[in-house]
């Protein structure tokens, strides 16, 4: 009964996975952001939609070129490009310069990213890199907001965002006067804070009724795209839990100071960038740390260090800063957050 | 201190759930395999030193007849599986690619094959310790859960140590695997002396019964026939992978941890598989030596897959054929999908530790390419340690293994697999660790 040999395929255990692809992940991602995304061209218009084409696609295309320039196989179709483009759009002013955005989505990959060795190796969120190369490159284009909600948004492109390259932008503030339903002021309810003392409702901001960058306007839309995440298990939640943490910890304590000086911790976690900050710039995977303890200070040294700056530094936008110093200090973190092991023995911890 | 188990079920933390394809034997009775034509038995059986041949090239030999002595005490006897004739004692391929000495038996087919009965029974009441571990290694008895570490060594508590309790591992965690679950319901009497034997070899006034909450039926059919004082008693953990290795055990059920390093009579504990205790309950009154064992046959492209009483020493080739393989390509694994060991050939016999016996092709998960880390923290969810799998693979690519033993804690990982089952980038991260640790052992060999 003895019957012919089979072919025998030799591997090692375990024989079984069950993981998604790094590819799902990163595409999920980009499910969780279209929604952000359909929520701020319909809040600004035809410029915020040209705003994210410009760069995602120039996020794509540095990718394809440098892949290329290596000899590598492309890595666009892993959509992590996508993802850094997507999230650069939206931390960017609604009528940012279309050549502007090309550029910092160029310095994303390029800079954040291939530099380092590309996909899981970046030390920074690459997103962030471009928007803080812009920041610096482009001071007053990346600080000028345009009101929510204008008549024409939909058919009419905000006039600082078809500016021509290495031209000065032109000036929205006539633009704004005209579409701005009564009273907009061009700043953000940060800037409003910050210079001029006055808050937003807490309300407002958590809906996403205000102006501000093009994806972070409504805290609301946020939690529920990162809850999709989590829900896929391809969001770690703890770190948007522990920047909220840090973020509610420290305001509260500037508030219990003097609240008539300092805003309400309400406010500061729903202003800003913060909540998206939170939710989709922090917890890059690989630029944060892995371990759970870590995870955590990481979380609360984003939060706490974007309360200080927004209180104390000349900044309105922190969070950005907050999150490339805790990229920075993810190195260390780990190194000294290191989990507790099964079984770990007193002296032995003590030795090492 | 076991916080986990405050909130409904005995477990660990950590771990996955795997898909279990259990269902494909768990409900079938335990068949007798046939004697194969010719029976392969590796001297080499157990963890220690290998069993010395005492029987020649032609010498006619009965089933249960001592074919090879125990060389010390980390060795045990191996006894003829079948009634035969021996035709060779030779190298023989093993499962890791090489050949190792065996002794070869023709079969004699038209012999009944019987076990001589013993002239007189044992009672172990009737027996000191020292006479009752000695009979533990006379009759052969490995761990049959995999390690196949011999039973008596484990016995052999050191004097400074004392044992509270006995915990008997029937979880069979691995997806697959059914043999334990089908011991434990077919073989309750056998199991339950085993037990008490165990019990008074390690001078233990307790024992509990650990199985995986996919196997309430065993529960039912043992809970009967445990002693009213309550010194055996059995409970459920949750079903999870790796909730079959002794320190997650140890954990789920008692909340303790066996130290890093150490053995589980560090903490009071013996731990012993239910398969082992169940043959130690059947052989110890007899004498007899352990010659055959219930395998698991599963996968794909089988006709018959079921459990299996195998004589030790029977070639994959002969098993898979009375199974109806059907398939022309296959992984062949001895043991479970996570942790079992790839056999190169079809000539590779059962040893007492083989478990189970899987060919997979479909529900194998083939190799895609290995993307760099994304540091997505999956690995550390799932590590039942608590290890850094992602630090320690990225490590392992820049060949600092000695950092990955001194400051990652490499030689805690016990090789579950849990890592590389999560892994999006599909790093093969606890295949990096097992070659990890085969060169730091060389580095400190030559390093003396």
């Amino acid at each position: 009964m003895a019957k012919s040999d089979f072919k025998i395929d030799i591997r090692t255990s375990p024989y079984i996975r069950k993981a998604p692809t790094v590819a799902q992940i990163m595409r999920n991602v980009v499910y969780a952001l279209l929604p952000l995304a359909a929520y701020s061209v319909y809040q600004f218009g035809i410029s915020a939609l040209a705003l994210l084409l410009a760069t995602t696609l120039s996020c794509m295309a540095t990718e394809h070129f440098f892949c290329w320039m290596s000899g590598k196989k492309s890595t666009i179709l892993d959509a992590s490009a996508a993802v850094s483009g997507l999230l650069l759009a939206m931390t960017l002013p609604p009528g940012f310069p279309l050549w502007m955005a090309a550029i910092a989505g160029f310095t994303a990959i390029a800079m954040g990213k291939t530099l380092f060795g590309g996909l899981g190796f970046n030390v920074f969120n690459p997103a962030l890199v471009g928007r803080a190369f812009v920041q610096a490159a482009f001071p007053v284009s990346i600080t000028t907001w345009t009101p929510e909600l204008a008549v024409n948004r939909f058919v009419e492109f905000i006039p600082s965002t078809l500016a021509l390259p290495f031209m000065k932008p032109a000036a929205t503030a006539e633009w704004t006067a005209q579409v701005a339903v009564d009273g907009f002021s061009g700043a953000t309810p940060l800037a409003l804070m910050k210079f001029q003392g006055i808050m937003t409702d807490a309300y407002d901001l958590f809906i996403g009724n205000v102006a501000g960058s093009a994806g972070e306007t409504s805290s609301l839309l946020i939690l529920v795209c990162g809850a999709y995440l989590v829900y896929k298990n391809m969001l770690d939640w703890r770190i948007p839990a522990a920047v909220i943490f840090g973020t509610v910890i420290s305001a509260e304590l500037f508030y219990f100071l003097d609240p008539s000086k300092y805003p309400s911790p309400a406010f500061m976690v729903f202003s800003g960038g913060l909540m998206f900050a939170a939710v989709f710039m922090a917890s890059d995977m690989v630029a944060s740390p892995v371990t759970p303890l870590g995870i955590f200070v990481f979380g609360f040294l984003v939060g706490a260090l974007t309360v200080i700056i927004r209180l104390f530094g000349g900044l309105t936008e922190a969070v950005m800063y907050a999150i490339l110093f805790g990229n920075a200090a993810t190195p260390i973190i780990e190194t000294y957050t290191q989990p507790r092991i099964y079984g770990a023995r007193k002296k032995a911890k003590e030795k090492s | 201190m076991n916080l986990v188990n405050l909130f409904g079920k005995k477990t660990f933390p950590h771990g996955i759930h795997p898909d279990e394809y259990k269902t494909e034997t768990n409900a079938k009775p335990t068949r007798r395999l046939p004697f194969a034509p010719e029976i392969i038995v590796h001297l080499a059986q157990n963890i220690g030193k290998p069993a010395k041949a005492i029987v020649f090239k032609g010498q006619s030999v009965t089933r249960g007849e001592i074919i090879a002595e125990a060389d010390g005490f980390m060795s045990v006897p191996i006894h003829a599986p079948v009634t035969g004739i021996i035709k060779e004692i030779d190298i023989a391929p093993n499962a890791k690619g090489g050949k190792e000495p065996a002794i070869i038996i023709t079969t004699s087919l038209d012999s009944g094959q019987q076990v001589p009965e013993p002239d007189s029974y044992n009672d172990y009441q009737q027996m000191s310790r020292e006479e009752l571990i000695k009979a533990v290694q006379n009759i052969g008895m490995v761990g049959l859960g995999g390690a196949a570490f011999p039973t008596h060594v484990k016995m052999s508590v050191p004097a400074d140590r004392t044992i509270h309790t006995v915990l008997i591992n029937g979880c069979e965690c691995e997806p697959f695997l059914t043999t334990d679950h089908r011991v434990m319901l077919e073989n309750i009497d056998n199991l339950l002396l085993g037990i008490r034997i165990a019990m008074k070899c390690v001078a233990a006034p307790k024992a509990i019964i650990g199985i995986e909450d996919n196997k309430l039926n065993v529960l039912a059919a043992i809970k009967p026939h445990l002693p009213s004082d309550g010194s055996i008693t059995i409970e459920a953990v949750e079903t999870k992978y790796p909730q079959g290795a002794e320190k997650m055990l140890a954990y789920s059920l008692l909340g303790i941890e066996i130290p890093s390093g150490g053995l589980p009579s560090e903490v009071g504990l013996a731990v012993f598989n239910v398969a082992t205790l169940a043959e130690i309950g059947a052989l110890i009154p007899k004498g007899q030596g352990l010659i055959e064992r219930v395998i698991t046959i599963t996968g794909d492209d089988l006709e018959k897959p079921g459990n299996y009483l195998t004589p030790i020493g029977t070639p994959l080739r002969y098993l898979l054929d009375y199974a109806g393989f059907k398939g022309t390509e296959a992984e062949l694994i001895l043991g479970g999908p996570m942790m079992g060991m790839p056999a190169r050939s079809l000539d590779v016999p059962i040893t007492k530790g083989t478990g189970a016996v899987l060919v997979l092709d479909k529900r194998a998960t083939k190799n895609d390419d290995i993307l760099p880390c994304i540091k997505c923290t999956q690995c550390l969810q799932v590590c039942p340690i608590n290890l850094n799998p992602s630090e320690l693979g990225l490590l392992a690519a820049k060949r600092q293994y000695d950092v990955m033993e001194e400051k990652y804690h490499l030689n805690d990982c016990f090789e579950c697999g849990c890592c590389s089952y999560v892994c999006p980038s599909n790093i093969p991260l606890v295949q990096y660790f097992r070659i990890a640790k085969v060169l730091n052992r060389e580095r400190h060999l030559q390093n003396g």
